[in-house]
């Protein structure tokens, strides 16, 4: 079996959120970069698990980005994986990524392609069923659990108010969230090792985009806390109802 | 034409939908044309009052092999309906998250995800949406002749006009599903967390799940959703549906009661967008204060008897 794992940059979960050059660009000074943590947590370990039961299992991790990316590739690497692939662009275009990813993916044929349910910055959740239309395969998104005999899959995935179970024959791509795995912590072993496994860069294929960001906006400062004492919660209450009109 | 998707669970259509559909009947007016809408599978509910909302006319395409869920099937048979559309809108929930990007693909149609305004014809068509976990917005310019929009639930008032729409069936090509439904799942009795308009959530300073009487008794008397912290789902004292957050879900309910949580940053990217929070918190200090309305500083114990109390008496008379 061959797994391919979508890895793409984000800000640090803490990071201050600041725009500069008249709102139009994130500031990313002192801004620490890691993998997005649904990629890293959920798609990559789940990835890991697949491999470390099955070991003749190929393991390949994709990004779009450039060499801003490296050290969260390596950091990826050092988690796991044979080896990485990352095509070199600075476009953050949806359909434009995932054009290079399906890319990647025809040439590598692999079985399995896994993306984190969204990016922490960008929110999209769109890569993974862009790249699955463009590859013409099955998409199951919001994946919660994941088992493969490496011909058929079954995925439980989290629906509006609930959890469904699923059916699909490989090849396939899933959208990986919570429940997936667990996080885990790379190794010494591991950091030395990533090292050495190869990390190739690939140009990018000519491809459309659709969609520009024109400027940010931070949303308005609130206006403040109302405090009310704790010997008198009735008050919080009638401030609810009749004040905020909250129920 | 604007075409919007309806989206239903067991053949009732889902309060985000409507949203979506009065959504799409003000993306017509301000682009001068129609809403139509298309719905797939079997549905109970009356369509033609999809007309409330502003549709002109309702496609469905009742096909009982649609009670499957398969993206790759649905965005197919969308891509139809949509040929003469200018804008597709879709509620970004599970299942619209889930056929838009294809849909994109498909109709070479730049979506933006995440909508939570009106598009902006002043300069092209740029579209607002969250980014960073709901910490900011981006301005989304679409370049495509066509275009997606796919709306966050709770974030575009239902417009109701009083108007009846007309209901015709859709004739269109539906390919064999590739992913099989095998079972289904849904939290019954409990408001959809996604959907709730009003939020009780509880964090590790309730001390262990038996002490959740709190705030499931709250959530009843106010007809919340329960919601926890993610520490809490993590040692399951709750279910994991339950954790907002930057990796758990994001809401934007009305009202989001938080109690025993601390307020983490991380926390904060999941509910900063409701439209008034409270906070019980006995740490004067607790940074969830920052992002509250309303709060009191105390003792969850004592302090959350009282207010189902005197919820009670408001419910009562
Ligand atoms: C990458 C990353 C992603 C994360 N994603 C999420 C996420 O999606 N969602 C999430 O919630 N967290 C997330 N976290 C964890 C987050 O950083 C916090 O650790 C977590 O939110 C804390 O949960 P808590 O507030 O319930 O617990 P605590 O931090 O332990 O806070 C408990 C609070 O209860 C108060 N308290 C104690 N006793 C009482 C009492 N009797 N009455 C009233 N108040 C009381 C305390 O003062 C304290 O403020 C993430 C962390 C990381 C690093
Ligand atoms: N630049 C990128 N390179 C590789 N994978 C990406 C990139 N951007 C997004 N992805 C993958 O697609 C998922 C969804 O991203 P998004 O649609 O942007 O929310 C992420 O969790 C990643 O797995």
């Amino acid at each position: 079996m061959k797994i391919l794992v979508c890895i793409s940059k984000t800000p640090d979960t803490t990071s201050k959120i600041a725009f500069g050059d008249n709102n139009t660009k994130f500031v990313t000074d002192g801004v620490q970069f890691i993998i997005n943590p649904y990629d890293e947590w959920y798609a990559l370990v789940r990835a890991l698990e697949l491999k470390e039961a099955a070991p003749e299992t190929i393991l390949h991790l994709v990004n779009v980005g450039n060499a801003d990316s490296d050290p969260i590739i390596r950091k990826a690497l050092a988690l796991g994986g044979d080896e990485a692939i990352r095509v070199n662009t600075d476009n953050a275009d949806s359909f434009y990524i995932a054009s290079q990813i399906a890319s990647v993916a025809k040439e590598g044929g692999y079985d399995l392609i896994f993306t984190g349910k969204e990016t922490i910055d960008y929110n999209g959740s769109s890569i993974g069923g862009m790249v699955a239309e463009i590859l013409d395969l099955p998409y199951i998104s919001h994946a919660i659990k994941f088992d493969t005999d490496g011909t058929n899959a079954t995925v439980v995935r989290e629906i509006d108010g609930g959890e469904e179970t699923d059916k699909a024959a490989l090849p396939l791509v899933v959208s990986c969230q919570k429940g997936m795995a667990e996080q885990r912590i790379p190794n010494m072993k591991g950091i030395m090792g990533a090292r050495t496994k190869p990390l190739k860069v690939l140009e990018p294929i000519a491809a459309d985009s659709y969609t520009s960001i024109a400027s940010f906006d931070l949303p308005p400062a609130k206006a403040g806390v109302k405090l009310v004492s704790a010997d008198n919660p009735e008050e919080l209450v009638r401030l609810l109802h009749e004040e905020a009109k909250a129920f | 034409m604007v075409l919007v998707f309806i989206d239903q669970q067991d053949g009732h259509i889902k309060k985000s939908s409507f949203e979506a559909a009065s959504y799409a009947a003000e993306v017509a007016k301000i682009t001068g044309t129609n809403a139509e809408a298309i719905l797939l599978g079997n549905v109970n509910d009356n369509l033609a009052s999809l007309g409330n909302y502003g549709i002109a006319k309702v496609h469905t395409v009742a096909d009982a092999s649609l009670n499957n869920f398969d993206a790759q099937v649905f965005a197919k048979i969308i891509a139809q309906a949509a040929e003469n559309a200018d804008v597709v809108v879709f509620s970004n929930n599970t299942t619209g998250k889930a056929i838009a990007p294809r849909l994109s693909v498909r109709l070479k149609a730049g979506l933006v995800s995440g909508a939570v305004a009106l598009p902006n014809l002043t300069n092209g068509f740029t579209v607002t949406k969250t980014v960073f976990s709901g910490k900011a917005f981006a301005n989304i310019n679409v370049t495509t002749t066509k275009k997606i929009i796919a709306l966050n639930p709770n974030s575009f008032s239902l417009i109701t006009t009083g108007g009846i729409a007309e209901v015709v069936p859709f004739a269109a090509t539906i390919d064999g599903a590739k992913v099989q439904v095998i079972s289904t799942d849904l939290v019954k009795g409990e408001v959809p967390l996604g959907e709730a308009d009003i939020v009780v959530s509880g964090g590790r300073g309730l001390k262990g799940p038996e002490n959740w009487g709190m705030i499931t008794d709250l959530a009843k008397l106010l007809g919340a959703a329960t919601a926890c912290s993610r520490p809490v789902a993590d040692i399951n004292w709750r279910p994991h549906h339950e954790h907002v957050g930057q990796t758990g879900l994001a809401i934007a309910p009305n009202l989001y009661i938080a109690v025993g949580i601390s307020g983490a940053i991380q926390h904060l990217a999941g509910v900063n967008r409701s439209k008034t929070i409270v906070v019980i918190n006995k740490d004067p200090e607790a940074p969830f204060f920052k992002a509250a309305d309303y709060g009191i500083v105390g003792d969850a114990f004592e302090v959350m008897p009282k207010i189902i109390e005197a919820v009670r008496k408001i419910k009562e008379n």
